[in-house]
C-alpha cells in the first residue's frame, strides 16, 4: 500500500519496530519477551489510522513508540521510527522531550485519570504548548478556548478554571482531546478514548473528536479494540495479533472483505443466537417497589423499582452509568437495604439486610463482579477459591471437595492442572471463569452477573457468554445480567428492563423490549451503539432525539 | 459558609480541644494512683500524721479528686500552673523562657530538616533505584538509626573538641545576640536533623512513588516534560497529605523528644526541665510539661489534618 503514495506527504513512517520487555514470572528465572515483532506501517499527514486488536496486540506499545516511549520497562529494541523525515529513536532523551507534546500528543484512555485532580483543567492543557515555547501563554489559552467550543463543551470559556473532579468523564475526554490538540502537533495518538465512556457518551465523544481531526487536518493513530467504532473515524485499518500484523487495509476493505479468518473473527464476534424463552408462570424472584439511597442522602438512586426473574432465564438490566444498574444488585443481595419495598424469593419476603439473612439464602444469590482480579484472594489457589463455597454452604471437605472442584473446573472448561494456580498466572478470561465456577459450586437459584465480560476483549468476552448460555442450560440457574453493551444483552437476555435514573423506563420480554415504537431514553441508547457501517456516526447523531445524560 | 472544608476543618479543632481535656485527665488521674501525696513528698517519711493532715488541709489535698481536677485545671487555663515543690517557684514562669528555648532549637533544626528531607526525597525519586538513590536511603537510614547521644557525642568530638568550630555546651542565657546563640545551638540543632532526616525523607520518597504509577504523570512525561518537572509539578501536589503527616509527627518529635539531645549539650529546654524534675519526683512540673507536650503534639497533629483537608482539591473546590 505504503508505495502507491507520494513520499512527500508521509509524515510517520515505522520500519521493522520491534519491542521487548522483561517479565518475572514467579518462581521462574526473568526473561525478555518480544511484544512487538517487526511490524512496519506509514502514516500519511492528515489521515488516521486505526490500530485494532484485542489486549495484548501490541496496538498501544506500537502507538506509543512514536513518541519514543516505553510503559513499564518496555524497550524499543529494534527498527526505525521516522517522524517528519528523521529517526527519533536516534534523538536521545533530549530528542524524545521536545517532540513529545509538541509533534505528538497523546490522548489517554481514562481522561478521568490522565488529568492530574491538583490542578486546574486550563494550566494542564496550555502546559505542553508553554513548555515548548510554541505559544504565550494568552495565545495558547485562547486557542484552547476555541478548542473546548469546536468540542462543543459547555461553558468553553470557563470550563478551563475548574479542576477534573468537577467534570463529567465524556468532557473530560474531550478536553484531553483539546489539550492535544492544543500544540498543534502533526500526530495524536489516540488510545482507546472512548473505551471508559457510555455508548450515549461515546458518540458525542467519538463525533466531536471526528469533527476536530478533519478541521486541523492533524494526523491520528486511532487504537481501539472496537472495530465499529474505528471504522468511524479511520482511513485506514491494521489489524494486529500478538504483536504481530495480521491485515492492514482501507476501512471499506477491512469490515466488508476481510481477507483474514481472524479479521473475520473480530468483524463477526457479536453474532450469538439466542431464542428467547417464555417467561415461567411464577416468578422465583420478585423486586416490588425498591426504593434505595446510599446513606441518609435524599437522592434515590432506586426509585419504585419492580422487576421478576423467572427460573432459568436471564433478565438483563441495561443503562448508563448512575443509572442504578448496580444499585438494584446491592438491593437484591442485602448488601444496600431497600428504603421501600420488598424482595420476596420463592413466595417468602427476603430480610432487607445482608446480615438478618441465613446462609441459605445467601447461597442461593450469587455475584460474579466485573474486575476478577480483584474479586479473587491472590493469595489463594484456584482450587481453595472454588472450593469455599463447597465448605461453607455444604460443608465438603478434603478429597471429595478436590473432586467437585475439579468437576467444576472442568465446567467451566479449564483443565484439572489449574487447581493449584494462582490468580495472577491466569488470564482475564480464565480469571473470570475461576468466578463463575466459584459461583456456581453454591448451586445458587440465581446467579447477579455485574458487567462481567466489561473488562475482557471481545473474542474473550463472547467466549465467557457462550459459557454462560452454556451452564444455564445444564444447570438451569437465572441470571440478572447488569451490563450497558446492548449487543451483549440481544445475545444472552430473555427479558430486558432498561434503567434511566434510578427508574426502569421500559421492562418486559426482549423482543417486546427491542421492537419500536421506543420512547426516548430506549431509542437513544439502542441507535447510540456502533455499528459496522461506515458513515454511521453521521446518520445516528442526526437521528438523536434526546442528548445524552452523560454530557 | 457552607463550605465542606470549613465543617471539616472545625471538626478536627473541636476534636483537638476534646483530646486535649481527655489527656489532662489522664495526667492528672495518672498523678493521682501514684503512691503518696505531695504533702507526703514534702514532709517526707518521717512525718506525723497530724502534721500530714495539717499539710493536706493547707494544699486543699483533702478535698475530692474532681474538685481538685477542676482547680487544677481552671488554673492551667488562666495561665497559672501551680507551684514546683522542689524550688517553691512559680511554674509557668520557669516554663516560659524554657519552652521559648526547645522552640528555638525545633524551630532551627526543623528549617534545615523539613526541606533537606523534601529535596533528598525528591532526588531519590528522580533517580529511583540508582546509585544516588541508595546513597541517600542509605545514609539518612544510618543517620537514625544511630541513638541520638552516638550522634551527639560524635559532633562533639568533631566539631567542638578537635576542630573548635561550636561550643560543644550549648549554653544561652536571656539578651544573648541572635548569632551567637544560634552558634550555640548549631550542635544539637544539627544532631536533631540527622535523627529526623530520614523518616521524612523515606516518607516522601514513599509517598510521590505511589503516585508516580498515576496516569496523569504518564501524561506528563507524554508532554515533554523533564523528569524533575513531572516529579515537582505532577507528582508531589498529590502526594502532600501523607509528607505533612510525617512532617508534623518529626515536628512534634523535635519539641518534645529532644530530652536526650538537651541533657547532652546541657541545653535549658523543656526536655532537661522535665528531667530534672522527675528525679526530684516534682509532680506539678511533670504535669504541666506533660500537658504542654500534649498540647503541641496534638495541635501539630490537627495541623496535619487541615493542610490534608485544604490540599485536596475535591474538598476545596466542590462540585
Amino acid at each position: 500500500m505504503a508505495d502507491s503514495k507520494a513520499k512527500s506527504g508521509l509524515l510517520l513512517d515505522i520500519r521493522n519496530l520491534r519491542i521487548e520487555a522483561t517479565v518475572f514470572p514467579p518462581g521462574e528465572a526473568p526473561r525478555n519477551i518480544v511484544l512487538v515483532h517487526d511490524v512496519s506501517l506509514t502514516l500519511e499527514k492528515g489521515k488516521v489510522l486505526g490500530l485494532i486488536g484485542e489486549s495484548g496486540a501490541g496496538k498501544s506499545t506500537i502507538g506509543l513508540s512514536s513518541m519514543g516511549y516505553g510503559r513499564g520497562g518496555v524497550r524499543i529494541t529494534g527498527g526505525e521510527v521516522i517522524l517528519n523525515g528523521r529517526d527519533i529513536l536516534k534523538g536521545g532523551k533530549e530528542g524524545f522531550r521536545r517532540l513529545r507534546g509538541r509533534e505528538v500528543c497523546y490522548v489517554a484512555q481514562s481522561a478521568a485519570a490522565a488529568f492530574n485532580p491538583a490542578h486546574r483543567l486550563m494550566d494542564q492543557v496550555v502546559e505542553a504548548t508553554l513548555l515548548h515555547g510554541t505559544a504565550t501563554r494568552a495565545e495558547a489559552e485562547k486557542r484552547a478556548i476555541a478548542l473546548f467550543k469546536k468540542l462543543s463543551l459547555p461553558n468553553p470559556e470557563t470550563i478551563g478554571e475548574r479542576f477534573p473532579h468537577q467534570v463529567s468523564g465524556g468532557q473530560l475526554q474531550r478536553v484531553m482531546t483539546a489539550m492535544a490538540l492544543c500544540s498543534e502537533p502533526d500526530l495524536i495518538v489516540f488510545d482507546e478514548p472512548t473505551t471508559a465512556l457510555d455508548v450515549t457518551t461515546q458518540i458525542d465523544v467519538l463525533a466531536a473528536i471526528k469533527d476536530a481531526i478533519r478541521d486541523t487536518h492533524v494526523a491520528a493513530l486511532y487504537i481501539t479494540h472496537d472495530l465499529a467504532v474505528v471504522a468511524q473515524v479511520s482511513d485506514e485499518i491494521m489489524v494486529l495479533r500478538h504483536g504481530r500484523l495480521v491485515e492492514w487495509g482501507g476501512t471499506r476493505q477491512i469490515i466488508k472483505e476481510p481477507r483474514q479468518e481472524y479479521t473475520n473473527a473480530l468483524v463477526s464476534v457479536h453474532e450469538i443466537e439466542h431464542a428467547e424463552q417464555k417467561p415461567g408462570t411464577t416468578p422465583f424472584l420478585s423486586v416490588k417497589n425498591v426504593t434505595a439511597a446510599y446513606g441518609r442522602s435524599h437522592i434515590k438512586v432506586l426509585k419504585n423499582v419492580s422487576v421478576d426473574i423467572y427460573p432459568g432465564q436471564t433478565l438483563a438490566v441495561v443503562g448508563e452509568s448512575g443509572s442504578g444498574k448496580s444499585t438494584l444488585a446491592r438491593a437484591i443481595t442485602g448488601l444496600l437495604p431497600p428504603e421501600e419495598g420488598t424482595v420476596t424469593f420463592d413466595g417468602r419476603p427476603l430480610a432487607n439486610r445482608l446480615a438478618d439473612r441465613p446462609k441459605e439464602d445467601l447461597r442461593q444469590l450469587q455475584m460474579i463482579y466485573q474486575m476478577a482480579d480483584v474479586a479473587m484472594n491472590p493469595r489463594q489457589t484456584v482450587g481453595t477459591i472454588i472450593g469455599r463455597p463447597l465448605e461453607f454452604y455444604f460443608g465438603i471437605r478434603g478429597r471429595e471437595r478436590d473432586k467437585r472442584v475439579a468437576e467444576l473446573l472442568d465446567k467451566i472448561e479449564m483443565g484439572k492442572g489449574f487447581s493449584d494456580r494462582y490468580p495472577a498466572e491466569l488470564s482475564g478470561g480464565q480469571k473470570q471463569r475461576v468466578c463463575i465456577a466459584r459461583s456456581l459450586a453454591a448451586k445458587p437459584k440465581l446467579i447477579i452477573c455485574d458487567e462481567v465480560t466489561s473488562a475482557l476483549d471481545p473474542l474473550v468476552a463472547n467466549g465467557i457468554l457462550k459459557l454462560l448460555l452454556e451452564l444455564q442450560k445444564e444447570e438451569s440457574v437465572a441470571y440478572l445480567f447488569i451490563t450497558h453493551d446492548l449487543a451483549t444483552v440481544k445475545s444472552i437476555a430473555d427479558s430486558i428492563a432498561v434503567m434511566y435514573r434510578g427508574e426502569v423506563v421500559r421492562y418486559g420480554a426482549k423482543s417486546k423490549v427491542l421492537t419500536p415504537p421506543f420512547d426516548a431514553y430506549t431509542d437513544l441508547l439502542l441507535s447510540s451503539v456502533p455499528e459496522m457501517e461506515i458513515g454511521w456516526l453521521e446518520k445516528a447523531i442526526k437521528g438523536r432525539r434526546m442528548a445524552s445524560a452523560g454530557n | 459558609m457552607s463550605s465542606p472544608v470549613v465543617k471539616l476543618v472545625a471538626q478536627r479543632i473541636a476534636l483537638g480541644i476534646l483530646l486535649l481535656l481527655a489527656v489532662s485527665v489522664l495526667i492528672f488521674a495518672g498523678t493521682q494512683i501514684l503512691p503518696g501525696d505531695v504533702a507526703q513528698a514534702i514532709l517526707g517519711q518521717s512525718a506525723t500524721p497530724e502534721s500530714l493532715a495539717n499539710l493536706r488541709e493547707q494544699l486543699g489535698l483533702n478535698q475530692p479528686a474532681y474538685l481538685r481536677y477542676f482547680h487544677w485545671l481552671g488554673g492551667v487555663l488562666t495561665g497559672d500552673l501551680g507551684t514546683a515543690m522542689s524550688s517553691g517557684q512559680d511554674i509557668a514562669t520557669s516554663i516560659k523562657g524554657r519552652l521559648w528555648n526547645t522552640l528555638f532549637l525545633a524551630f532551627w533544626a526543623a528549617i534545615v530538616a523539613v526541606p533537606l528531607a523534601i529535596i533528598l526525597g525528591l532526588i531519590a525519586v528522580r533517580y529511583r533505584n540508582g546509585w544516588v538513590d541508595k546513597l541517600i536511603s542509605g545514609l539518612a537510614l544510618a543517620s537514625t538509626s544511630f541513638p541520638e547521644f552516638f550522634i551527639g557525642y560524635v559532633l562533639v568530638y568533631f566539631f567542638a573538641v578537635k576542630y573548635q568550630i561550636f561550643p560543644g555546651i550549648s549554653t544561652v542565657y536571656e539578651g544573648m545576640p541572635f548569632g551567637e546563640r544560634v552558634q550555640a545551638i548549631a550542635l544539637p540543632a544539627t544532631a536533631l536533623t540527622l535523627v529526623v532526616l530520614a523518616h521524612m525523607m523515606r516518607m516522601t520518597r514513599a509517598a510521590i512513588l505511589n503516585v508516580m504509577q498515576s496516569a496523569y504523570v504518564e501524561t506528563a512525561e507524554l508532554k515533554g516534560l523533564s523528569a524533575f518537572s513531572v516529579i515537582r509539578k505532577h507528582a508531589f501536589p498529590n502526594a502532600i497529605a501523607p509528607i505533612i503527616n510525617v512532617v508534623m509527627l518529626n515536628l512534634a518529635y523535635l519539641i518534645v523528644g529532644v530530652v536526650v539531645v538537651e541533657v547532652i549539650f546541657v541545653y535549658p529546654g523543656m526536655g532537661q526541665y522535665l528531667v530534672d524534675h522527675v528525679t526530684k519526683r516534682d509532680v506539678p512540673v511533670v504535669q504541666a510539661v506533660g500537658l504542654i507536650f500534649a498540647a503541641v503534639y496534638i495541635s501539630l497533629n490537627i495541623i496535619a489534618d487541615i493542610a490534608a483537608i485544604v490540599a485536596n482539591p475535591r474538598l476545596r473546590h466542590p462540585k
